[in-house]
């Protein structure tokens, strides 16, 4: 299987302080991979290192085939950002938004356009080509900045909370577009704070103190763990937590 | 109609907030909080919940309606409430460049207390970060802001805590925590008054509004409204999750279907499609490892249903 991340010995050092303490994995092509833990875990810190905005401090790391560390502005053109807290520009339009990302990432002019018209035509959002982003509900808001995330069809992309908020149908239709995307042999990295989510996930890791200590599928770890559900194996990995950051 | 003071810790009368041009945050609320529960407003980011508390806080007016709060109107007395109630909002909302302890004394001194005086409501809360007193409060990690902020909120002792969506973005650990300290805080004689849009921590909460789109969807407590529900649902698992909600969705037996964790939930009006049914109808489809049982909905489940019908009735 075509490996997207490959991660060895990640290790960032603020100080005296390990925020990511050696961390190990692969992500494979097309696979969903949850990336949980708790608050101050290390999640955020990995997160950014592997998007190539944070330069580690020993070990490897390879995404989309380039070196984190030497190769970061590659890094940035290869993959695909979205979080809750930044994701359009609400005073821009619609066609606006798309046509900006469409460009960051290096999409040719000619074919930005054709893409806009399919986008929108795909979402049912034709008439909304030349409103505010502002003035879209939340759950439209979404599934346009994950669609403007892939819009460069990137080999991975990243998802940090994407579904904070959102109403409990819009968080299902959003999980079904990643569904999609996983499908087009888009990889999909998700940090998340709804259990139930962690579930959707192909394999699921959990940060405790910079470590990852614990990945697999969602149905091994409820084994592994005797938990009914990823909300008690979360529970269990995250009590063992030593780190006060929270 | 007038209400007693002291009836209830909140009470609405058609509530309606607009903002320019034309979003209507409130549509016509009318809500009554008894006093000494855990009162919880569940709904999604843009349903109406922040509004609502603004007004019950006394920092915005309603276009129309009536509304008191401890017995207080929200208007013309509006200094009374202020004085007893507590208010934690969404957004971090103390003086970064204040010290931990600086923040605490300030907010004491606020409202004509000391930090001493009120000392035993909030030790079990403060006490988690007293070890960072000295520190600048805009240096916290996000729990301890949280630790922080509630702590400023109780200091002058309050009747009614008002917090908006204190949970947001905290993991399931932390969650569970900030939960128990709610109850403890309930069990000193507070009123409570929370949002989330977490639908899993309905549970924990006396009675519960559901709010979608400016209006009430349902308030009762959690128990209640899960008793109410009237289709039947199934919990479906198979070994093809991405097949099994397609072909579901195909079924038009079915009124709805979504995914719920490791299985999916498949909602049936007058019981048009029996279990034995499903099974069958999956088996021809290809599916193995099929396992079916009828459940109990979720306050989760409620809510979907009950959107569904806000929108057909809109």
């Amino acid at each position: 299987m075509e490996k997207v991340i490959e991660v060895q010995n990640l290790t960032k050092k603020f100080g005296d302080f390990t925020a990511v303490d050696h961390i190990s994995f692969e992500v494979y092509k097309g696979e969903i991979f949850g990336f949980l833990g708790a608050n101050g875990a290390g999640k955020t810190t990995a997160m950014r290192m592997l998007c190539g905005l944070l330069p580690p401090t020993s070990g490897k790391g390879l995404v989309a085939g380039f070196d984190i560390h030497t190769q970061s502005e590659e890094v940035k053109r290869n993959i695909g950002y979205m979080s809750q807290k930044f994701a359009l520009y609400e005073d821009l339009k619609v066609w606006e938004n798309i046509r900006l990302y469409g460009g960051i990432y290096g999409v040719p002019e000619d074919e930005i356009i054709k893409k806009t018209d399919e986008l929108l035509k795909r979402l049912g959002f034709e008439k909304e080509r030349n409103s505010f982003v502002k003035s879209l509900p939340l759950g439209w808001k979404q599934k346009l900045a994950f669609s403007v995330a892939i819009f460069h069809e990137p080999k991975i992309v990243f998802l940090d909370e994407p579904t904070g908020g959102v109403d409990p149908v819009t968080r299902r239709q959003f999980w079904e577009m990643i569904y999609e995307a996983a499908d087009r042999g888009i990889t999909v990295f998700v940090t998340t704070h709804y259990m139930d989510e962690a579930e959707y996930c192909d394999r699921v890791s959990i940060m405790v103190d910079g470590r990852i200590d614990a990945l697999d599928s969602p149905k091994n770890l409820k084994n592994q763990f005797k938990a009914n559900n990823m909300d008690g194996v979360f529970q269990q990995l995250a009590r063992r937590a030593s780190r006060k950051a929270d | 109609m007038t209400v007693n003071k002291g009836e209830f810790a909140v009470c609405c009368e058609n509530i309606t907030k607009t903002y320019p041009p034309d979003i209507q945050a409130l549509k016509n609320i009318n809500l009554k909080i008894s006093p000494h529960q855990i009162f919880g407003i569940i709904g999604p980011d843009g349903a109406g919940k922040t509004t609502l508390f603004r007004i019950l806080t006394t920092l915005i007016l309603a276009d129309e309606g009536k509304a008191t709060v401890l017995g207080y109107d929200v208007v013309n007395e509006y200094q009374e409430i202020r004085k007893y109630v507590g208010y934690m909002p969404g957004r971090f909302s103390l003086y970064q460049d204040l010290t931990v302890e600086e923040n605490l004394k300030f907010f004491a001194s606020v409202f004509g207390t000391t930090v001493e005086e009120n000392y035993d409501l909030i030790k079990n809360i403060y006490r988690q970060i007293e070890p960072f007193k000295n520190r600048r409060a805009g240096q916290l990690s996000g729990g301890m802001k949280q630790k922080l902020a509630l702590s400023c909120a109780l200091i002058h002792k309050p009747k009614l805590l008002i917090l908006d969506e204190p949970t947001t973005g905290v993991d399931p650990v932390s969650r569970r925590e900030f939960w128990e300290m709610l109850q403890n805080l309930k069990n000193e004689g507070i009123t409570i008054l929370v949002s989330t849009a977490y639908m899993d921590e309905a549970g924990l909460c006396d009675t519960i509004a559901l709010i979608l789109n400016g209006e009430f969807l349902k308030i009762d407590t959690p128990k209640n409204i899960v008793q109410q529900f009237e289709p039947e649902i199934f919990s479906v698992q198979s070994n093809q999750r991405s097949k099994l909600l397609t072909d579901l969705r195909r079924l038009p037996e079915v009124s709805s279907c979504y995914a719920f964790g490791d299985s999916i939930h498949v909602t049936v009006e007058n019981k048009k499609i029996s279990e034995e049914e499903l099974q069958n109808f999956l088996l021809k489809n290809g599916h193995e490892q099929i396992e079916i049982a009828k459940i109990e909905p979720t306050v989760e489940d409620c809510f979907m249903e009950l959107s569904k019908q806000q929108e057909e009735n809109n």
